[in-house]
Parts: structure tokens; C-alpha cells; sequence
């Protein structure tokens, strides 16, 4: 029989004004195995730890109930102080008669009526509780970064200059993402390679950074401290250790007709390439798909031109499998399709054009050698219009209807490098809100109204309407001044709201990482754990968790940088001991339970069991404790009532259940 | 007649006002003693000299329900002084019809010894410059 005590909590007067806790005191008395119980009006504090302590103490308690919040808020306090008086933490129960009971409830009978009833199913279950003792697991002491933009280098320097080895996962041909694309940034308006370009050359030469470009993650198990991953390494075609990375077969590939990824479709590359002049590493992949060799066995010229052998039509891709202890997404984003959004003539017209279209159009490396012309004439505009939020705060089902937050900072540096660069240009910006907060960024954007006479109008434009002479004629409305404004423009820029990249919810489903609606990686708290995901040992970086221009993201890489290295600095974790485990006699080895499974912690065996005296092989469940999460899907499952959880065994819920029904 | 250009470029110069520190807060209109009277508001005489919409700021009710309070110029944030700019507006149409000043001799006629001496001040504020 256990010797139970039952602590009431008043929570100053979160719980004391809806629910008696005198009764519920005086209720536990008549409780069976309850031999102490008192209330007090702050348990969680000092004193009311020293409470605790001293009634285990003197009453030679063997097991407790606290009632008061949310387990989530201080089960952890009380076990840690059943510990410290010598108390097996695992014999401590929580009643919450905060959130579930006095927050909810006005009135104070039925709540303290409720809160009784709490109490009793927390006895009841101590009554049957068993000491329980967590296990040990491993930490692998190496991280895994998927995706190479900012987020991810910076992610990877910071856990690498720690002393942790690092691998990242890039998908495409080069580490870098969307920041090698951008011309200049805000708000300092520093060109964008120049402050990348030497981040990538340092991820590259770290000793402690290995670098899996044009690959991707395949298959994700094991748990924290202790994945598995396997990383599939496309054939690039090109042996990375003899290219040197002359470029002479992109110049010489007959086949050059592919819309450029990295130019946006702006131009055209050849079928052997890399993306763009700096990449790391600076080695090309053969595009299989539009490679002539490849397609009808002819040709074969940059096996022919390159000097150094590098060429091999004959790789396939490769599966590395590795193991980490802490994994790092950072998979970035895309600028929404803007097929649903006739009215601006996206498709109708070459000279409306996205804002990450412009960066290029601006960049000295891209298609037009950074001169700002038209695409579809080549000639200067000189009327240039920005349309703001285009697909962002949207409620319908064309667009997202969140603030993209980059937006409004980017079309003012747009503005006001245009207006820098070509003073004769005008530029005008529709918007419906400027939202710049951010420091020295509202400055920015007033310096684009102020000094270079940017034409701020309220208001989002109706349409866009091609025009016969090749302008495009821009109908919107200055809501200022009530006046519908037509106006002819040379070239129109639309800030297409930004969404994470698409493949982002195949990468969350094989690390079992939440999404929210909108495909962003969901934090385990939104203000105080805003770098992890709910699932232990995965840690969220850049865009992939929300928008966030580059200062933030370089933030947001650190913390969780430093998070990854919290968990890799430990040598052993402690498992929690609430696992399941199947009887061998009640099992028959249906498979339901490793069917319901979410963690793969389930495998089958064949074992020897003796039945009241019959000896027979049997296959039986086996649960790996390392895996098991104690989620308890298969202990509702199994239809012979044999897989039971610790600490939440069928009996013990059952016996909360009678103590409610009482 | 000048073009809107000129007009809006007098406009500015005579008042002191650069209308593109304007951030369209509102405050200046919300400000105004005279708001309901007028058909445009304080904050748009801002917008309608970037416009360099002129014509209509002259013939606007406005022009002459404006006070003069300075309400607006006190209080604006980032010092735009959208009064002046409607002052200025005024002191546009009165030039235009050919009276541009008063000779300093001829002040002291004009005056009525009754107007009470809060009344010139309030005047000379307005013109000052
Ligand atoms: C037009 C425009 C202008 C901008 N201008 C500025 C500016 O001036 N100043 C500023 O501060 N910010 C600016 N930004 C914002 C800036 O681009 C982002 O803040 C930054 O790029 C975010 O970095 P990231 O690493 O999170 O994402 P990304 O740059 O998108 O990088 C993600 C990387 O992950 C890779 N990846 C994706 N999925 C996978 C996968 N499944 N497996 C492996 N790899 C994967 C991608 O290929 C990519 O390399 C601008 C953005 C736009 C669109
Ligand atoms: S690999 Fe294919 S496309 Fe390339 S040069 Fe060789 S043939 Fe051309
Ligand atoms: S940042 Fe500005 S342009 Fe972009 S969605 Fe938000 S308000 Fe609209
Ligand atoms: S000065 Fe004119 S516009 Fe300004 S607040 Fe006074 S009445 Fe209104
Ligand atoms: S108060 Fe000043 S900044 Fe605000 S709208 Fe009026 S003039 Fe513009």
C-alpha cells in the first residue's frame, strides 16, 4: 500500500478564488493511501518545495499528488523535488485544476467539485504507480544542415567553429540560395556576393564542414542525439576531385537552350553547368535531361575539351548514409506562382516582370550585364511601377495570407537604386501599407521618398493592361487623395509574396517536424523556443520558419547553431522510461501495433514462450525502448490487450477512469 | 498662366515646405479646426503639390476655410507645415491678380484703429517671411 500525500496549490489566486482548496484537502483525506494533505499558496516556490520535502520526510510518503497547473509548467519542479527527498521522481502526479479547472470554470462549486474529482484519478493512479528509472542514450557528435543558403552557412560556421563536424545537404549544384541571386542589400545596400561569396569560401575550406552539393536527404530514422540519414548524391556526371573547374565545356556544350534556374528563366544555360560564377564548389553537373549525349548518345564534347578527364557519363548517383546527433533544416523559400494573378499581365507581357527578376536584371552578372531595359525591346524604361503585397495578405485561396516582410525593404531599394542609377527614370510604388520596421530600415525607406523622390501612392493596383504601343497602361487608385489613377509604364515590378520551398513537407515528414497551414516549419513555442522544433533534436534556420530578410536569418542561423551544439556538447541523454512493452504471453503477432507506429519502434521476433506449461515458438512484438516515444498509439491498438505503456499502464488509466466515474 | 510645375514649384518656395517628408499620417488633418469645412484636407494640399495639381487647390474650398491656426504646422511630425503650403496656395491667387504686396506707407490707412492688435499679429504671422 502506498503512503500517498496530496499538495493543493492556491496559485496566489489563479486557482484559490474559483475552487475551494481547503475541501479538496479535506476530500483527499478520505482518499484511499492518502495519508497527508495540506495546501499553500505558491507550491512551485521555495517554501513550498520545503513543504513537500519535509511532509516526505516525516510521513515516510512513497508517492505524490500535486494539484495545481499544467504538468507542462512544473512537473519537472516537483519531480526534482520528490527526488531530492529521496523520492523515485516517476511516483509524482499532477492534477491540473488550473487550466483544466479554475480558468475555465465561474463557478466555485462545480470547480471544486471538478478538482476533487481531478485529485482522485491523480491518487488512484499513484496508488498503482511503479518507480521507473530512464535509460541512456548516445549523442553522435556530428550535425546535419539540409540546405546551403545564408541560413544554413551560417548555421554550419557557428557549430563547426565549436568543434562539431558538420555535413550540409544542398540540393541544387551550388551552396549559396537566394542571396547569391541579389544584386545589393538593404539597408546598407552592400553588394550581395561581395558579403557571401567569402562566407562560402569559408564553408568550403573548413576542416570540419563537408559540403553535399546537387544532393538530397532520402531517408530519415533513429531519434535525438542518434539519426540515421541517408543522403542521396545525384550524378553530377563530373568527377568532382579531377574538375578544375576551367569552365571550358560550358562554352563549348552545343546544347544551350535550358531556361537558366538562377536567372530565373531570364536566359539560357548550356546542359553542362554551374550556376553562377562563384558557386561552391566550382564544379559543373551535366543536366541529363537536356544533355545531347545522354539523350541520343552523340555528341560527347566536354569529355573531348576538358583537359583534366573530369567527365563521366557513366556516375549514378550514391547513396552516403551517415549518422548525426542534432539536424538543422534550412531549406529556405521560393516567390509564389503568380499564374493566379491575371490581372497584373505577369504572363501576358515580358516587361512585367517579380522583384527577384529585377535583382538579376540589376546584376552585373546577369542576363542584361546589369543594364535595367526592357525584355521585351531592350530599351531603358523610363516609367517604372512597383507593385506591392502581390499574392501576400491575400484571404483568398490565389494567394498566402501572411505579410511577406521582406517586400516592402527590397522595392525601396529597388527604387532607390533606379533612381540612383538613372535619375530620368521615375519610379512609383503602390502599396497598401510600408511596413519597415527593423532598425535604420524606416530611414531607408524615407531616404527613397525624400532624396530620390520616389512616388509613394496608398492604394494596390486593379490592373495592368498591355497596351498596342507597348506600354502597359497601370490602373490604380490613390486613396489619399480619392482619385483612380491611370498610368503609363514602361516595365512593372510586382513583389510576389514568398512561400517555403515546396519540398519542404516531404524533409518535415521524414523528421516527423511540424508544418503549419502555409508549409513554414512550426517552433516548439512561438516566443520561447522559437529556433526548435517540437521534435527533439531538430533545429529550425532562415526562411524555412517564416519570412526573414538576411540580418534576421543570420540571427536566427546562430541560435540555432548554438542550440544543435547544446545537445552535441552532451555525451549521454536520458530517455524517458514511459515506453512500451508488449506481453509475450497476451501477444499473437497481428502487427497492428508496428502498423500504428509512428516512430518505427516495432520490429517482430520469434521467440520462445512457455503458456501454462506449453513451450512454443511464438512471434511477438518487441518495442526498442531507444525509439519508442511512449505515445501510446499501440497500446489503444492491440486487440489482445498485450502491449501496455509504462507509467500510463491500461490499469492505471482504467483506475483514473473509475476514480471519476466514483 | 504658369504651367502646374512652375505654380508647384512657387508653391514650395514661397512656403519653405518640402511636401515628400510627408509619411500621410493623417495628424495634421485630424489636427485641423476646419476638416469638415473643407472639400480638400489638410494632409492632401501635401499630395496635391507632389501631384502638382494646382488648378485644384486654388479653386478648392479649402483655400479659404483654412484659419491659419497652424494647428497642422505644430504638430506634424516630420515638420511638413501643410498650412504654409494652402498660404502659399492663397498668396499664388492674390498674385495672380496682379496685387503681390502692400507698399509700407500706404499700411497705416488701411488700418482701422479698432482692429484690435491680436488681429495684426495673427496677420503678420501669417505672412511673415
Ligand atoms: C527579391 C528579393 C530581394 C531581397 N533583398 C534582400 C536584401 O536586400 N536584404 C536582405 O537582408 N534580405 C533580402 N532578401 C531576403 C533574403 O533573400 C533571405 O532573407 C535569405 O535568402 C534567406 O536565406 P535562407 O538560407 O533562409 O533561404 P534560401 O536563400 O532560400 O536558401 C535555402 C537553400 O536551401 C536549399 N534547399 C531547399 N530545399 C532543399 C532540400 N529539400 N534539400 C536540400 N537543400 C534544399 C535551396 O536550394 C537553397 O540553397 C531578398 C529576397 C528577395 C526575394
Ligand atoms: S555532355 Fe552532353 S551536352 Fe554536354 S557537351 Fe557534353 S554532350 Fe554536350
Ligand atoms: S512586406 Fe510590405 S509589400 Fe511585403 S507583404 Fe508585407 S506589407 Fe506587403
Ligand atoms: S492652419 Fe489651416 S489647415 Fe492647418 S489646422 Fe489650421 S485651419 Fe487647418
Ligand atoms: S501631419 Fe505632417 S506628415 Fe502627417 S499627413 Fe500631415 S503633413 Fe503629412
Amino acid at each position: 500500500m502506498q503512503r500517498i500525500g496530496v499538495f493543493v496549490c492556491h496559485c496566489g489566486t489563479n486557482i484559490a478564488a474559483t475552487v475551494d482548496v481547503k475541501k479538496v484537502v479535506e476530500m483527499a483525506l478520505h482518499e484511499p493511501g492518502v495519508v497527508h494533505a495540506e495546501d499553500y499558496a505558491y507550491m512551485c516556490s521555495e517554501a513550498g518545495q520545503e513543504l513537500i520535502h519535509k511532509a516526505i520526510k516525516e510521513k515516510h510518503l512513497t508517492g505524490l499528488v500535486v494539484c495545481s497547473c499544467s504538468p507542462r509548467m512544473h512537473e519537472t519542479t516537483f519531480r526534482n523535488a520528490a527526488e531530492k527527498a529521496g523520492l523515485n521522481p516517476y511516483m509524482v502526479e499532477i492534477a491540473n485544476i488550473r487550466e483544466h479547472c479554475s480558468w475555465i470554470h465561474k463557478d466555485i462549486e462545480e470547480a471544486t467539485e471538478k478538482a476533487v474529482i481531478l485529485m482522485r484519478a491523480a491518487v488512484a493512479k499513484v496508488n498503482l504507480d511503479a518507480p521507473l528509472k530512464p535509460g541512456e542514450s548516445r549523442v553522435t557528435k556530428r550535425a546535419l544542415v539540409i540546405g546551403g543558403g545564408i541560413a544554413g552557412i551560417q548555421t554550419a560556421l557557428d557549430i563547426a567553429e565549436a568543434g562539431y563536424p558538420v555535413d550540409i545537404v544542398e540540393k541544387t549544384p551550388s551552396i549559396g540560395g537566394r542571396m547569391s541571386q541579389l544584386d545589393k542589400t538593404f539597408p546598407t545596400l552592400d553588394c550581395s556576393s561581395c558579403i557571401l561569396t567569402p562566407k562560402m569560401g569559408e564553408v568550403n575550406a573548413h576542416p570540419l564542414i563537408n559540403i553535399y552539393t546537387y544532393s538530397e536527404v532520402e531517408s530519415v530514422s533513429g531519434f535525438v542525439g542518434d539519426f540515421t540519414v541517408e543522403i542521396r548524391k545525384k550524378a553530377r556526371s563530373v568527377d568532382m576531385n579531377k574538375c578544375t573547374g576551367c569552365g571550358v565545356c560550358q562554352e563549348k556544350c552545343p546544347s544551350k537552350k535550358t531556361p537558366s534556374e538562377f536567372n530565373r528563366g531570364l536566359n539560357t544555360r548550356s546542359a553542362i553547368y554551374t550556376p553562377f560564377a562563384q558557386a561552391v564548389p566550382n564544379v559543373p553537373v551535366i543536366d541529363r535531361d537536356a544533355c545531347i549525349k545522354f539523350k541520343t548518345g552523340k555528341c560527347g564534347i566536354c569529355s573531348k575539351v576538358c583537359q583534366a578527364g573530369a567527365i563521366d557519363y557513366d556516375q549514378i548517383d550514391e547513396i552516403v548514409t551517415e549518422k548525426y546527433g542534432a539536424i538543422v533544416v534550412a531549406t529556405g523559400f521560393d516567390m509564389i506562382k503568380l499564374d493566379k494573378y491575371d490581372e497584373y499581365a505577369y504572363s501576358q507581357s515580358k516587361d512585367v516582370i517579380t522583384s527577384l527578376e529585377l535583382e538579376r536584371i540589376m546584376n552585373a552578372a546577369g542576363p542584361t550585364g546589369g543594364h535595367l531595359e526592357r525584355l521585351s525591346d531592350g530599351k531603358a524604361p523610363k516609367e517604372m511601377v512597383f507593385i506591392q503585397c502581390v499574392g501576400s495578405r491575400c484571404a483568398d485561396n490565389r494567394g498566402k495570407s501572411y505579410c511577406s516582410k521582406i517586400c516592402c525593404m527590397y522595392t525601396a531599394k529597388h527604387a532607390m537604386l533606379i533612381r540612383d542609377k538613372y535619375p530620368d527614370t521615375n519610379v512609383t510604388v503602390f502599396y497598401i501599407d510600408v511596413r519597415t520596421p527593423g532598425k535604420n530600415f524606416d530611414e531607408f525607406y524615407r531616404r527613397a521618398v525624400e532624396d530620390y523622390g520616389v512616388n509613394y501612392i496608398k492604394g494596390q493596383v486593379g490592373k495592368v493592361i498591355p497596351q498596342p504601343n507597348g506600354k502597359l497602361l497601370v490602373q490604380g487608385a490613390d486613396l489619399l487623395d480619392n482619385k483612380q489613377i491611370l498610368k503609363e509604364a514602361d516595365m512593372v515590378v510586382l513583389a510576389a509574396a514568398i512561400e517555403p520551398n515546396p519540398d519542404v513537407r516531404k524533409i518535415a515528414t521524414m523528421l516527423t517536424a511540424s508544418i503549419d497551414t502555409n508549409n513554414f516549419l512550426t517552433e516548439a513555442h512561438a516566443k520561447l523556443r522559437p529556433v526548435e522544433s517540437p521534435t527533439a533534436g531538430i533545429f529550425l534556420s532562415g526562411v524555412c520558419q517564416g519570412p526573414k530578410d538576411i540580418p534576421e536569418t543570420v540571427s536566427q542561423a546562430g541560435a540555432a547553431a548554438v542550440k544543435a551544439i547544446g545537445l552535441l556538447a552532451k555525451d549521454k541523454l536520458l530517455t524517458n522510461p514511459c515506453t512500451a512493452h508488449s506481453d509475450e504471453l497476451l501477444c499473437n503477432g497481428c502487427s497492428q501495433c508496428a502498423n500504428v507506429c509512428p516512430y518505427g519502434a516495432i520490429t517482430y521476433e520469434d521467440k520462445e514462450v512457455n503458456d501454462h506449461g506449453v513451450r512454443e515458438t511464438r512471434r511477438i512484438a518487441v518495442v526498442n525502448d531507444a525509439l519508442c516515444q511512449g505515445c501510446g498509439a499501440c497500446t489503444v491498438t492491440c486487440p489482445s490487450g498485450a502491449m501496455d505503456l509504462q507509467g500510463f499502464s491500461n490499469r492505471q488509466i482504467l483506475a483514473e477512469v473509475d476514480a471519476i466515474c466514483r | 498662366m504658369k504651367t502646374e510645375h512652375s505654380r508647384a514649384e512657387m508653391i514650395k518656395e514661397i512656403s519653405g515646405v518640402n511636401p515628400l517628408k510627408c509619411m500621410k499620417c493623417g495628424k495634421c488633418s485630424a489636427s485641423c479646426p476646419s476638416y469638415n469645412e473643407m472639400d480638400i484636407k489638410p494632409h492632401q494640399f501635401v499630395s496635391y503639390v507632389i501631384n502638382e495639381d494646382i488648378e485644384s487647390l486654388v479653386k478648392s474650398k479649402s483655400l479659404w476655410k483654412c484659419l491659419s491656426c497652424f494647428a497642422c504646422v505644430e504638430r506634424c511630425p516630420r515638420d511638413v507645415k501643410p498650412g504654409k503650403l494652402i498660404d502659399a496656395a492663397r498668396q499664388i491667387v492674390v498674385r495672380e491678380r496682379g496685387k503681390n504686396y502692400l507698399l509700407a506707407d500706404d499700411i497705416p490707412e488701411l488700418i482701422d484703429p479698432d482692429t484690435p492688435q491680436q488681429l495684426l499679429v495673427s496677420a503678420l504671422r501669417r505672412y511673415r517671411r
